[in-house]
């Protein structure tokens, strides 16, 4: 018993040294803008810096369009195979797992190639783009929020919740949204947390659509020529991914499953 | 000195008595049950003899070893478990041999004892399945035959039919009284099913809150029950405040009506004196040599093989078991109606 | 599949719908967004690409861009990204393993179990552009190990032929999201391992060794090795970690695909289809033996 625990102690503290060795790092780089002296003049400059605001401003709008669509897309969709359409579940399983099996560099490459043609012509305008974006992004997000409202949904047995609700006089936007996604709140917030983290300095599709307006491609800019300010950028970076992933466990209540596998790697 | 014996075996988790003062002498063959509510302590003992639980005090001894502290794989002691805890990725008969894949039996010996042993739970066919292809109440057969398989000196059996439909349960438990009785084999079985425990056994221990609370055979459990608590745990009882208690002469007076008790039967009586009644004792008539009661019937609840009368005998509620004919003509709420019981069949508690 | 699961079933199975299930187009209504999204998105996309893959320049059917992933270049590429996609998922994979059967089996405080799966939330969605930066800090040339190595240990890493920006810097990096991925996805696993399945086995006289090679090691081999797999694909598909750390001198599969959009050096879009292509059916692949693990042992474990 013992002995086991000594080497269960030590995997840990060989993962948590992993962990903590590159924030431990980057931080104390990010504090030696000025020489001589720990001074937080990276992070100064930083905040300072009006395409800071004005990147993380964007990806935030992207990321909230792309809970809101995602949201709508999946809960109807899963909530819909559990009652009336069991026969689609495999396909609609399939279906949300194929991000998995097109990584983002591939989906990207093939959006861009779809819709910069006819009959789309998306990518002329910035209105395009940024619909492009998040469309890119509702496909990142897809496994994960399918699987968390699918969960969610088993856990409340459906069918007995709305033939309850129909007994009673409620009609379909009634149960919707009064029944079913009140009871899914946990589920959905989860995700949307989930996507927030995915989202918000995601490079990969963002640098080909959009470029530096948005967040992830702005830290990339700021690296090539900026080291200490970079540094700082991923200690902030790393404290919104820790709330985001935080507020996670404050609805889960500990019980996270916070696997994003399609992320943005 | 008894096969099996706990002798001031008590276990303490954190600050929570899990088991207190727990003394248990056991013959060679004999089947015991630990019957109790969820929580009284009856698994906690049953792990203590197979060993996944040290005792905190006491000593526990098998066939004249003192097996207290001695590690669960050295003990020689089968256990099946509720949850059947068959190894999912092994066959049926890779299951039933892996007790004596440890032992290092050789492999045409284990051959054998595979056969022998799937034959004793009638399951030859499935020898080559996986335990997901089996049901519940198949799986819990293998589960005993590979507890079997290893010549266990004590078989140790943790609510093992808990899990099944009513059906099997009935049918399993016949099973396991026949394999244990051609075995021969000392049995611990731990329930909270009343009718199992006096089904099987040869004595039971009622335990309650850690305590044993009697033991007995199964006919002096239910029959005499020693305290308040497997008096109410086993079976159903009337229990009833009474005044004017006479000790000497046994008698009392229940509802206004003098009655006459087992005066030879005294248990635990409290301050305020009840009386204690099977439901099943009671009739509906006059007879010789017994207590006689008036009462209004309140509620008639047919069962089946018997019926519950719910009987108002002014103010103090009394239930009452018929059997059921096919002729038996019921009585219905509101009638009035004249009841008797056995005077002996009735005691203070 | 035990008698009380099939009733169960069965009773929801016998259970009156709430109106008809088959009420024609009215049913379809509500499904058609997601399958109009996904069909204009995901599917749309990559039959693009699909086609284009077997079309020369002209439109004309051809086999060649299929043929350009021989040029050893594109097969380095290849080898390159599967070697990293190996390595992370096997290292990361023990790594992950063994943290999580800290936590789970061998026994540690609760909270310790708490605070790591919080942390493995965190560290595996830590990636692309920042996990880059704080890499750099770390390993680069003037990063803070790199330097305590130099002045401790008198370690040159350097010297030793280390190099942040090739095959085991990246290795490295991809670790830092790799290993905690692995304790999210192998904690369920572990927690499906049964108490009274070591009892059971202590109970029939075997040694905690047997119990480890005949029970615990074969029931936890499909979920280790399909949760691999999910790692393998995870680093096979990287971009952003990569192309930030080397700034795109690295020669990856997915950085090949990257600068062939961008249609700068060795411009081909044959070739950058078809490449694409190639990842797709690598990613197929591994998602179809995860699968066929994650069955395996899901109907080992169903109860």
């Amino acid at each position: 018993m013992k002995r086991r625990s000594i080497w269960s102690w030590l995997w840990i503290v060989i993962g948590m040294l992993y962990f903590i060795l590159p924030l431990y790092s980057t931080f104390d780089f990010s504090l030696r803008a000025k020489k001589g002296v720990l001074s937080f003049l990276a992070y100064q400059r930083v905040f300072e810096d009006p395409n800071f605001w004005s990147t993380i401003k964007f990806s935030l709008v992207i990321a909230i369009f792309t809970i809101i669509v995602s949201i709508l897309l999946v809960v109807p969709t899963a909530y819909w195979i559990r009652l009336r359409l069991p026969k689609l579940r495999v396909l609609v399983e399939f279906i949300s797992m194929l991000p998995f099996v097109v990584p983002a560099i591939v989906l990207v490459f093939g959006l861009i190639r779809v819709f910069s043609g006819a009959p789309f012509f998306l990518t002329n305008t910035y209105f395009g783009t940024y619909v492009l974006l998040v469309a890119g992004y509702v496909v990142l997000a897809l496994p994960f929020v399918f699987r968390s409202v699918d969960t969610g949904l088993a856990a409340i047995d459906v069918q007995s919740l709305t033939e309850a609700a129909q007994s009673l006089g409620a009609n379909w936007p009634t149960i919707i949204f009064k029944v079913i996604f009140p009871n899914l709140r946990v589920a959905i917030m989860s995700s949307a947390f989930l996507t927030l983290a995915t989202v918000i300095g995601e490079y990969t599709i963002a640098s080909f659509l959009v470029g530096i307006k948005s967040f992830g491609p702005y830290m990339s800019l700021i690296g090539q020529n900026k080291t200490y300010e970079s540094s700082s950028l991923a200690i902030i970076s790393f404290m919104i991914t820790w709330a985001f992933m935080g507020m996670i466990q404050l609805f889960n209540r500990g019980k996270a499953d916070t696997s994003a596998l399609a992320g943005a790697r | 000195m008894a096969y099996l014996s706990l002798s001031n075996v008590s276990k303490v988790f954190g600050t929570t008595t899990a088991v207190e003062d727990f003394n248990l002498e056991v013959e060679k063959g004999e089947f015991v049950s630990f019957l109790g509510p969820s929580g009284c302590g009856k698994t906690t003992t049953l792990r203590m003899i197979g060993g996944f639980e040290m005792p905190t005090t006491g000593v526990i001894t098998l066939d004249t070893e003192d097996i207290t502290y001695q590690s669960p794989n050295q003990r020689n002691v089968g256990m099946v478990f509720q949850s059947y805890a068959l190894f999912p990725n092994m066959t049926i008969g890779q299951n039933i041999s892996f007790g004596l894949q440890a032992r290092k039996t050789p492999e045409k010996e284990i051959k054998k004892k595979v056969d022998e042993m799937l034959g004793l739970v009638h399951l030859e066919k499935h020898i080559h399945k996986y335990p997901y292809q089996l049901s519940g109440g198949q799986q819990q057969r293998i589960a005993l035959a590979r507890a079997l398989a290893i010549n266990p000196r004590v078989l140790l059996l943790d609510e093992p039919l808990s899990a099944l439909d009513a059906k099997i349960r009935v049918e399993l438990r016949l099973e396991i009284r026949r394999i244990q009785q051609t075995m021969g084999i000392t049995t611990i079985y731990v329930t909270h099913d009343q009718e199992e425990a006096l089904m099987l056994s040869d004595r039971v221990v009622v335990m309650s809150q850690g305590r044993m609370e009697q033991i007995g055979t199964p006919a002096e459990i239910y029959n005499y029950p020693s305290t308040e608590f497997v008096a109410q745990f086993v079976g159903q009882l009337n229990i009833l405040p009474v005044t004017q208690v006479n000790k000497k002469d046994g008698t009392c007076v229940l509802a206004g009506q003098q009655v006459k008790f087992d005066q030879s039967f005294e248990r635990s009586i409290s301050e305020t004196p009840r009386l204690a009644i099977r439901p099943e004792e009671i009739q509906i008539g006059i007879g010789e040599g017994r207590n006689t009661l008036k009462g209004r019937v309140e509620t008639v609840m047919f069962l089946g093989a018997v019926v519950r009368l719910r009987v108002d005998l002014g103010g103090v509620m009394l239930s009452a078991d018929l059997f059921n004919e096919r002729n038996i003509t019921l009585p219905r709420a509101g009638d009035e109606v004249v009841i008797s019981f056995p005077e002996h069949s009735c005691w203070l508690i | 599949m035990s008698s009380k699961q099939t009733f169960i079933q069965n009773n929801k199975r016998d259970a009156p719908r709430a109106r008809p299930s088959s009420s024609g187009w009215r049913n379809w209504i509500v499904v058609a967004p997601f399958f109009l999204f996904t069909l204009l998105f995901i599917v749309l996309p990559s039959f693009s690409l699909l086609t284009r893959a077997f079309l020369d320049n002209n439109g004309k059917f051809t086999l060649l861009n299929f043929a350009g992933l021989f040029e050893p270049s594109i097969l380095s590429a290849y080898w390159v990204t599967i070697r990293i996609s190996l390595a992370t998922a096997v290292g990361g994979g023990l790594l992950g393993f063994l943290m999580a059967y800290a936590v789970t089996v061998g026994n540690l405080p609760r909270a310790v179990r708490t605070g790591l799966m919080t942390f493995s939330g965190v560290a595996s969605n830590f990636a692309g552009v920042p996990l880059a930066f704080a890499f750099i800090a770390t390993l680069g040339r003037t990063g803070l190990v790199t330097l305590l190595l130099k002045s401790v240990l008198k370690i040159n890493l350097y010297d030793q032929g280390f190099n942040l920006y090739s095959f085991w810097g990246l290795t490295l990096t991809y670790m830092f999201f790799q290993f905690p991925l692995m304790i999210l996805v192998i904690t369920p696993a572990l927690d499906g391992l049964k108490k009274e399945w070591r009892e059971a086995s202590e109970n029939l006289g075997a040694s905690h060794s047997m119990y480890l090679r005949k029970v615990a090691l074969p029931i936890l081999l499909p979920s280790i090795l399909g949760s691999m797999i999910l790692l393998f694909g995870n680093s096979f598909g990287a971009y952003a970690t990569a192309y930030s750390l080397t700034g795109g001198f690295i020669n990856l599969v997915t950085i090949v695909i990257g600068s062939q959009i961008k249609g700068d050096i060795l411009y081909n879009p044959g070739l950058g289809y078809a490449l694409a292509i190639g990842m797709v059916v690598v990613m197929s692949v591994m998602m179809a033996i995860y699968y066929f693990l994650r069955r395996k042992s899901e109907r080992w474990l169903r109860q």
